[in-house]
């Protein structure tokens, strides 16, 4: 391969005391697509804005530019270094056209006034290049999300970036539109671009990717090359351990699995839900997957009685009940995990020990009114204690937890309603590595005791890792079922087929 | 994560006086939402000692302070529980006006004088639940149902005395108004309106802090939607809030009554509401909800009186005690924003 583009050796960079990057060490070719892959909080984005200019790494490190050493400072550092990067909330001003984007802060003028004609005139040939469908002089408000992405590029282009940053670029875009910024990725690496691409997503890492480097704990561990690519490989390098040991899941799906618990039969709400039936079992972890919008979420809140159904019945343990509020659910003994535990599940405000009584408190009560402190107060602290709750004490507020302890403190009030059915939407978003094997270990040892639990998760090894059994869903159906074999584990393949539609094509 | 374990372990002498100050910092910021507004009060009445020489701290200037903090306490109270589901409620002026002329009516019916208090806590109760229920059964904005109520009860308030002013030199309870509970015969007494006041707050502390309804005022007032799943019925807390604060504003009509032995429709409780709200705020309750306590209100009345006393103590003519009060009112405001970056997350 011919030289490097950039290098960083040994840059470090420390907030009050913490360090969010270790030495690390990075090279990157043009001509190349770099994934860069991890976690959240891994320190990718301190990386990023370490070569953008917002921060100054520590001293120490160094960061070369085709060959030559450079100190990026400043917000506009990265740029005149050559590099560009293209964030996830595009930093575009709506009201303005898609040539005076691209000159922002840059404008062209003539004797003092701007030159509308002759900055339309510079961007035409790069507006061009990449295949746009609007004009230099269209109103970016005007634009769809894809269209801006390629007004971001094209001011990355006319920069002359030599290296160009993307952070999670395809997060609003529809799947067309994504595979027209992948040809156009590919056609800016033939160009001789470097291309630092950021993502979550294993498919586009596939699709894309050169190269893939992992940031883990702000440290590097470790670079793929293109063959070595694949799903356990990377998986392994941003976790830090085996994948199996990674998911825990010792119920026994055969002998565990008891009498049918939840059967909705035939929900539907007229809308995103279109005539859905499922039955849990006591002691099976059934996953619900499918893309996001197919009807999933909305499903679990006609079950729950969250919103009105048009259609359908509930039975619990072979009797039909009539549900038609959350309160009603947790009276049958069905209990919810929220998917947006800040602003559906958590009273950020109020204290662990609240947070966690919250769904008993009617229950406790003394002369039916009064709240019994002690056995508030006991419950927090089992929780405290069963799930390794990590706070000060149970009466700081649960805003100041991690992502992970407040999951844990909001799983502790469902629990606490000691439930029939559990149903989890997106038990680990926006939780880190170690709070999520224990909450597998969580699910796990809830299925042991006979729990019935329902998984809905966009994380596909997390449902095979975790789920006996998988429903998937597509567009407000229930599309199929994928099973586990006697000896063969949950295949991803025919889940994402069921979920994208196209499970048919290879029969 | 062994490698963060490790990096805190060992950290670089500069951090510790960084996380130090930023602890102190933090003891600092508890320490100003516990307390709250109390300190603001203590200055306030010592500065008045000092500037009125002497004449702030008396037995008889005391009383003073605590009768007239009594009314727009219990108002305060019941506002405490509405903001607290962060809700307002601008009707409690003219609730108190309707539920003294209710009260002060019936009063003069020789067989049924004896109920007119009960009377006028019902009328305030029935108003507020009104509120209550257009608000979480028709989904309404509060501020738009208790802005219509303001008027459309001081209308009532009006034709319930057809335009005049009710009285009766006779109200039976009439002590509640104008007597005062003797602790230590001729040396220390405390006004029967005050003592109600104080009543009012301990109850409403307990319903607060002890109950399971409490929680629930507060949860709602946190997160609504997340009230919601989790079970409380979001509905019966609603029009238990702005039942309360009815209910309180008929005792305040009540204690009213008997202070004055007479209403007036138009006149009587007249901008009570502002005078609530601003206590409620001083106190530190968040105008959002979900976020403040009862002594809070408590201190925010007593500044308020404070606030009057002591500038007609030191003879600041009546304009200019309407600018002052309005600039505390913008400051509590300004330090309810501050408390909110305090505890403010992402």
């Amino acid at each position: 391969m011919n030289d490097p583009i950039l290098e960083m050796r040994g840059v470090s960079k420390t907030f009050f005391g913490i360090k969010a990057l270790h030495s690390v060490d990075l090279t990157v070719y043009a001509g190349e697509i770099h994934a860069l892959m991890g976690e959240n909080g891994a320190g990718k984005s301190t990386l990023m804005k370490i070569l953008s200019g917002a921060y100054r790494p520590d001293p120490g490190g160094e960061i070369r530019i085709e060959g030559r050493p450079v100190r990026i400072e400043g917000p506009l550092g990265g740029r005149a270094a050559g590099i560009s990067i293209i964030y996830q909330e595009l930093s575009l001003a709506p009201n303005l056209t898609v040539a005076e984007n691209i000159y922002l802060g840059r404008e062209m003028s003539r004797a003092g006034l701007l030159a509308r004609g002759a900055m339309r005139e510079g961007v035409g040939p790069i507006v061009k290049r990449l295949g746009a469908d609007f004009l230099p002089s269209t109103l970016v408000a005007h634009l769809s999300m894809g269209q801006r992405q390629l007004v971001e590029i094209a001011r990355a282009l006319h920069a002359r970036s030599k290296i160009l940053i993307m952070d999670e670029p395809t997060t609003s875009l529809s799947a067309a539109e994504s595979e027209r910024l992948f040809a156009l990725i590919r056609q800016l690496r033939a160009e001789g671009l470097a291309i630092i691409y950021i993502s979550h997503r294993m498919d586009e890492v596939y699709a894309l990717g050169d190269r893939v480097t992992v940031l883990r704990d702000g440290r590097l561990v470790g670079s793929l090359d293109k063959p070595e690519i694949r799903a356990d490989s990377i998986v392994r390098l941003m976790v830090g351990r085996d994948v199996s040991s990674f998911y825990k899941k010792d119920h026994d799906p055969e002998a565990g699995r008891g009498h049918p618990v939840l059967a909705a039969i035939d929900m539907a709400d007229g809308g995103r839900v279109k005539g859905c039936s499922l039955t849990v079992h006591a002691g099976e972890v059934v996953g619900l997957a499918g893309l996001i919008g197919a009807g999933r979420t909305e499903l679990a809140h006609l079950i729950i009685g969250a919103s009105p159904k048009t259609s359908g019945r509930l039975e619990l343990e072979g009797r039909p009940v009539e549900i038609r509020t959350p309160g009603e659910a947790l009276e049958a003994g069905i209990a919810y995990l929220t998917e947006d535990r800040k602003a559906l599940g958590l009273f950020l405000d109020m204290s662990c020990l609240d947070n966690i009584n919250l769904a008993v408190l009617g229950r406790d009560a003394k002369l039916g009114w009064f709240l019994d402190r002690d056995k508030a107060r006991e419950r927090a602290d089992r929780a405290f204690a069963g799930l390794s709750i990590r706070a000060a004490n149970v009466g700081v507020s649960a805003g100041g937890l991690s992502g992970g302890n407040q999951q844990k403190v909001l799983l502790s009030r469902l629990l606490a309603i000691a439930p029939k059915v559990l149903i989890l939407d997106e038990p680990t978003r926006g939780v880190d590595v170690g709070a999520k094997s224990e909450i597998y270990s969580i699910i796990d040892n809830l299925a042991k005791a006979g729990t019935a639990i329902l998984v809905i998760s966009s994380d596909l090894p997390e449902i095979i890792g975790i789920c006996d059994r998988v429903v998937v869903m597509r567009s407000g159906h229930i599309a199929g079922e994928v099973s586990r074999g006697s000896h063969s584990p949950l295949a991803q393949e025919d889940i994402m087929g069921l979920a994208t539609g196209m499970e048919h094509l290879d029969a | 994560m062994p490698d963060n374990a490790a990096s805190e372990a060992r950290p670089a002498p500069t951090t510790t006086n960084g996380a130090a100050a930023e602890t102190r910092r933090q003891q600092v910021r508890g320490l100003i939402s516990a307390l709250g507004m109390l300190p603001v009060l203590l200055i306030l009445c010592i500065g008045f000692h000092l500037l009125s020489e002497g004449r702030f701290f008396t037995g008889q200037n005391l009383g003073i302070v605590l009768q007239q903090a009594a009314v727009n306490t219990v108002l305060a109270a019941g506002m405490t529980f509405v903001i607290l589901t962060g809700g307002i409620d601008l009707s409690v002026g003219s609730i108190l006006a309707a539920s003294a002329m209710a009260g002060l009516t019936l009063s003069r019916l020789p067989e049924l004088g004896m109920l007119w208090l009960p009377a006028a806590l019902l009328t305030g109760l029935c108003f507020g639940v009104v509120n209550g229920a257009l608000i979480a059964l028709l989904r309404l904005p509060p501020f738009i149902v208790t802005l219509g109520s303001l008027t459309a009860v001081r209308g009532l308030a009006r034709l319930l005395g057809a335009d005049t002013t009710v009285f009766n030199p006779s109200i039976p309870y009439a002590f509640i108004g104008n007597g005062s509970l003797t602790l230590i015969p001729g040396v220390a007494s405390i006004p029967w309106l005050s003592v109600i006041a104080l009543l009012v707050i301990l109850v409403s502390w307990l319903v607060l802090r002890r109950t399971v309804l409490g929680v629930h005022i507060y949860a709602v007032g946190g997160n609504e939607s997340a009230a919601r799943l989790a079970g409380i019925k979001v509905w019966a807390v609603l029009i238990f809030v702005y039942g309360v604060s009815g209910l309180f504003a008929g005792l305040g009509g009540a204690m009213q009554a008997a202070r004055l032995y007479a209403a007036n429709g138009l006149q009587l409780g007249q901008s009570y509401e502002l005078d609530a709200i601003t206590a409620v705020i001083l106190g530190g309750t968040s105008f959002v909800g979900g976020i403040g306590s009862i002594w809070g209100t408590l201190v925010g009345a007593l500044i308020i009186a404070v606030l009057s006393n002591g500038l007609i103590l030191i003879g600041v003519s009546d304009i200019w005690q309407y600018v002052i009060k309005g600039l505390v009112i913008i400051g509590a405001v300004a330090l309810d924003r501050y408390r909110l970056q305090g505890s403010a997350r992402t």
